[in-house]
């Protein structure tokens, strides 16, 4: 499968993407979700504190997800390099940042991915370091399979995605074979140490729906990812976070092409909670694009929505009181991350 | 209207309260006790609907339950498996009464 942006599809432009989200259908066309803001009081949408930096180390993946927000795949090419890097960590040296959240794409397939790793290990010992690891890239190539010991000597946080505990619904969102080896992969993991009571190094999964409806409920499907995979496979974990799909590039493809689109927005819409939409992760996150474009989120990234702070697009122009103050961008597909317990890349958010 | 049953309708099954609000009021009240987590998980009581949804042979009850099912974390085989639970107790009802056939037929027969 090719991404969209190989396949040249009216969706791998984020200006047909937003057109479509704000003027198909009459139930929220135009700026609905700011009406929503505006009645639980929070339009404008601003930051509560910078805590994350989320880096975008390239699109390039081993996979082709069917609801992959990025497009990522192995066809495409934009890989950070190592200048912007030393940019990103220029801020880490100089600003209080809590987590640096690393993504991609694959984000191990960066070839500067460890020396970047080390450095910013170099300018704190204390700071969390997550890398978003597909578990597959470990099996992928020789010189991937000792990435779990590259991950527990610097004590990386694996945050990995596994939309369920069995081959069929698995592979349906993440290729053929990808659940068999998402399995091994976990063991190796779990050889190292990661997701091992007492251990200290947190493995967290991630679930996806994988199809046109929501999550279930975060704490009682990782009671069952945990007896189920713990039960058959002899894995274990630290947490699981339910992430809802969000109505942009290959999921939005899918919602279309199924006629699904309509009745997933609806029911983003009935399900908006202001709870969830006070504790929504742009509030507390920067994302770092690939080519070192800040952005409000990963899906605003993909978007190509770059902050509203005009001195402050780029992380080489960083500049932390205008990024604090400036208004987040929000338009329908944020309906995503505000419906039922709310979503972000560490779960519910309510 | 060329069909008795349109999907759509499933959307509107909150306004019956138009013709007669007190007992939608209470039914729906009731409902929502109903599904609630209790003694048994809300994920135990979806499946246990989408398995009445089947005997029952009911479309809106059908299209609502595999949803919510599926929101609820079940993959298709636990869904499937609870149809099947359907299936068996529909059709261990009309095998049990076999039993009163086979009373009748030792009962006239020499």
């Amino acid at each position: 499968m090719k991404s969209l942006k190989a396949q040249h599809h009216r969706l791998s432009s984020s200006e047909e993407e937003i057109q479509i989200l704000e003027s198909n259908m009459p139930s929220f066309s135009g700026d609905r979700f700011v009406s929503e803001l505006e009645n639980s009081n929070l339009f404008p949408l601003k930051p509560t504190q910078i805590e994350i930096l989320q880096i975008n180390l390239g699109k390039m993946c081993n996979q082709v997800c069917k609801h992959c927000h990025v497009d990522a795949g192995p066809d495409r090419k934009e890989i950070m390099t190592r200048e912007t890097m030393n940019e990103c960590l220029e801020v880490i040296r100089n600003h209080h940042i809590n987590t640096i959240d690393l993504t991609g794409g694959a984000p191990e397939m960066n070839p500067d991915f460890r020396w970047f790793v080390e450095q910013i290990r170099a300018i704190s010992l204390e700071i969390t370091i997550i890398v978003r690891c597909n578990l597959t890239i470990i099996l992928a190539n020789p010189k991937y399979h000792d990435l779990p010991e590259f991950f527990r000597k610097h004590k990386l946080e694996v945050a990995s995605s596994l939309p369920y505990f069995t081959a069929m619904k698995t592979d349906s969102q993440r290729g053929d074979g990808v659940f068999d080896k998402s399995i091994k992969a976990l063991k190796l993991l779990n050889e190292q140490g990661y997701g091992v009571e007492g251990s200290g190094l947190i493995l967290n999964l991630v679930y996806n729906p994988s199809g046109a409806f929501m999550p279930a409920a975060q704490s009682g499907l990782e009671a069952e990812f945990k007896k189920r995979l713990s039960d058959k496979f002899d894995i274990t974990f630290n947490s699981l976070f339910t992430i809802t799909n969000l109505p942009i590039s290959r999921f939005l493809e899918y919602l279309l092409r199924s006629n699904n689109y309509e009745g997933y927005m609806e029911k983003l819409i009935e399900s908006y909670n202001p709870v969830a939409a006070a504790g929504v992760m742009c509030r507390t996150t920067i994302s770092v694009g690939w080519d070192g474009y800040l952005y409000d989120c990963d899906f605003n990234q993909m978007l190509e929505l770059k902050v509203t702070s005009e001195d402050s697009r780029h992380i080489r122009d960083w500049n932390q009181q205008s990024l604090t103050a400036r208004e987040i961008i929000v338009k329908n597909h944020c309906f995503g991350c505000t419906a039922g317990a709310g979503s972000s890349c560490g779960g519910t958010t309510a | 209207m060329k069909t008795y049953y349109n999907p759509e309708d499933l959307k509107n099954f909150s306004k019956i309260g138009e013709f007669q609000k007190p007992l939608a009021d209470k039914f729906f009240d009731y409902y929502g006790e109903v599904f609630a987590e209790g003694a048994l998980t809300a994920r135990e009581k979806s499946l246990i609907a989408l398995a009445v949804a089947h005997a029952i042979q009911c479309p809106y009850c059908i299209d609502a339950y595999t949803t919510d099912t599926m929101e609820k974390g079940c993959d298709e085989e636990q869904m499937m498996e609870a149809v099947h639970v359907a299936a068996a107790i529909r059709g261990g009802a009309s095998l049990v009464h076999a039993t009163q056939m086979m009373n009748k037929v030792k009962e006239i027969s020499m």
